[in-house]
């Protein structure tokens, strides 16, 4: 059953590909076809870190355990769609220009944070194994991976540093992401609560990092 | 539907379709079919806007883009900011009548109607590139003529120093003004020696035909050493004034866009590098030019200005 969904889960992701291959192909993404490209794969990363940010609330909206399966995979998308819209950015706008490439990352604010979002994606794609997290350990694993909240955060800061005035949809991103975010906050302090009160009962070998009072 | 000016866009039909109805006459059939529909002839006496239209010198060799490009990629915020948004919105500008108003610093403030703009000079072709400050550009070929023969109607005083542009505001037609995308109306400005340079167009058509209303109808600025943005779309005012007129792009964001706005490569924007572009229909970015490759017409303006504190 999870099989099927997650088979059903990875061909669904690859349609913003098949999309944007396919449009390049039949010349169907209007005048700009590279910036529509260029910009529609980032706008899939950032949907993908969203959608992985997205699963650990819908676990525990919805109780179904079986999401947590397809976290990893989701997560990978949302870094292999970051370093194809990184590929089209050096290729195509840049052509390797090392120089004013490294000019754009220092000098670019946009670009700073876009480049500093994917670096840091790297170790977590790095680290996507369960040989990895048997290597680190769960919680050093788990501290690690949390930087993808700072990771979404300059996401969209990148998008919306990009826009030149309409900043609705780096908006919408941005209220998803305080959503996202802010959900966890939620639960956090309502676990800090109970952990005060005394209800809360660690297991002896848990996963989960013990909250430690303020 | 017999006007003595010519058509304006909303009567406007494609080049590819006018085409084909020429060929259609040509054919025995067809004209057998135009004598028993009463009303097809009126189609047919409409000869193309630019015909007889001058070939200017000041043309460049560069390849005209696609006219689907040049009518579908666009920016004119007022029908919202997406660059699809105008060719699929900008038909419910009314356009008809249209007046532009001419005053400020000057001798004799006059209005006019678009018909008698068109008769102020005959109609040149002029294909311009054109760099928009995002980074791409496109080669336009424009119908229209030098904007100083209408500057000239009102005959400026001394005192002016600068002109300033205001672009059409039609609350009901346009989204982005509805949901006040910016601080309109679009203003832009030109200092007087720029207003007046020979280089500098009021387009009233493009590819042969009346000015679409996604690139500004009826009539606008085109000012091909400068950023795309400079060349207002739509004008209904023309204002000689004696301080530098303060845009719409100025008052949005001053450290991004100054009042000269001059193409120049060394000069980045200040969260993108400027010195490429991307030539819509061509896969690499090719090398900006200064003043967009009219630094020989244009670049002695400017002697004495410190073009990075002026950009």
């Amino acid at each position: 059953m999870v099989g099927v969904l997650k088979t059903l889960v990875f061909l669904l992701s690859l349609l913003p590909l098949a999309w944007y291959g396919w449009g390049m192909w039949q010349d169907a993404l209007g005048a700009n076809p590279i910036e529509a490209v260029t910009r529609g794969l980032g706008t899939w990363a950032l949907n993908f870190l969203l959608i992985t940010l997205s699963v650990t609330p819908a676990r525990k909206l919805t109780g179904w355990h079986a999401l947590m399966r397809l976290r990893r995979m989701l997560g990978l998308f949302a870094f292999f769609y970051a370093v194809l819209h990184l590929m089209t950015y050096l290729w195509f706008d840049q052509f390797f220009a090392w120089t004013e490439i490294a000019q754009d990352i220092l000098k670019r604010p946009f670009i700073t944070v876009g480049m500093a979002a994917f670096v840091l994606l790297v170790p977590l794609a790095a680290t996507s194994s369960n040989a990895a997290i048997r290597r680190l350990g769960g919680r050093r694993w788990q501290a690690l991976h949390r930087s993808v909240y700072a990771i979404a955060l300059l996401a969209v800061l990148h998008f919306s540093w990009m826009v030149k005035f309409d900043q609705s949809q780096p908006l919408l991103y941005a209220a998803i992401l305080a959503v996202l975010l802010g959900v966890r906050a939620l639960w956090r302090e309502r676990e800090r609560k109970e952990q005060l009160a005394g209800k809360y009962q660690p297991k002896p070998r848990g996963r989960v990092i013990p909250i430690l009072p303020k | 539907m017999h006007n003595a000016h010519p058509p304006l866009p909303s009567e406007i039909t494609p080049p590819e379709i006018y085409a084909r109805r020429r060929d259609f006459l040509k054919t025995s059939i067809g004209a057998a079919l135009l004598a028993a529909v009463p009303s097809a002839p009126t189609f047919a006496a409409a000869p193309p806007f630019g015909a007889g239209a001058l070939k200017s010198p000041l043309s460049t060799d560069d390849k005209p883009t696609p006219y689907k490009h040049v009518t579908g990629y666009n920016n004119f915020a007022e029908f919202g900011p997406g660059k699809d948004d105008p060719a699929r919105l900008a038909h419910r500008l009314q356009t008809r009548p249209w007046q532009v108003t001419i005053g400020g610093l000057v001798k004799k403030p006059v209005t006019l109607g678009v018909e008698d703009v068109l008769k102020l000079a005959p109609l040149e072709e002029r294909i311009y590139r054109l760099r928009c400050v995002e980074g791409w550009s496109m080669v336009v070929p424009w119908l229209g003529f030098p904007l100083d023969l209408l500057l000239k109607q009102a005959e400026p005083l001394g005192s002016a120093k600068y002109v300033e542009f205001v672009s059409v505001v039609q609350p009901e037609v346009m989204p982005g003004v509805q949901y006040r995308l910016l601080d309109w109306p679009y203003v832009e400005g030109l200092r007087l020696d720029e207003a007046r340079h020979p280089l500098t167009l009021l387009a009233l058509g493009l590819y042969d035909e009346v000015l679409p209303k996604q690139n500004g109808a009826p009539l606008r600025l085109v000012v091909p050493w400068k950023y795309g943005f400079k060349s207002a779309k739509s004008i209904v005012s023309i204002r000689f004034v004696e301080h530098e007129p303060r845009t719409l792009w100025m008052r949005t964001a001053p450290d991004e866009y100054g009042f000269y706005s001059n193409v120049n490569p060394d000069v980045p924007h200040p969260r993108w590098s400027q010195a490429r572009e991307r030539r819509i229909g061509e896969f690499f970015k090719r090398d900006t030019l200064p003043f967009n490759g009219y630094a020989e017409q244009v670049a002695s303006l400017y002697t004495g200005m410190d073009l990075k504190k002026h950009f």
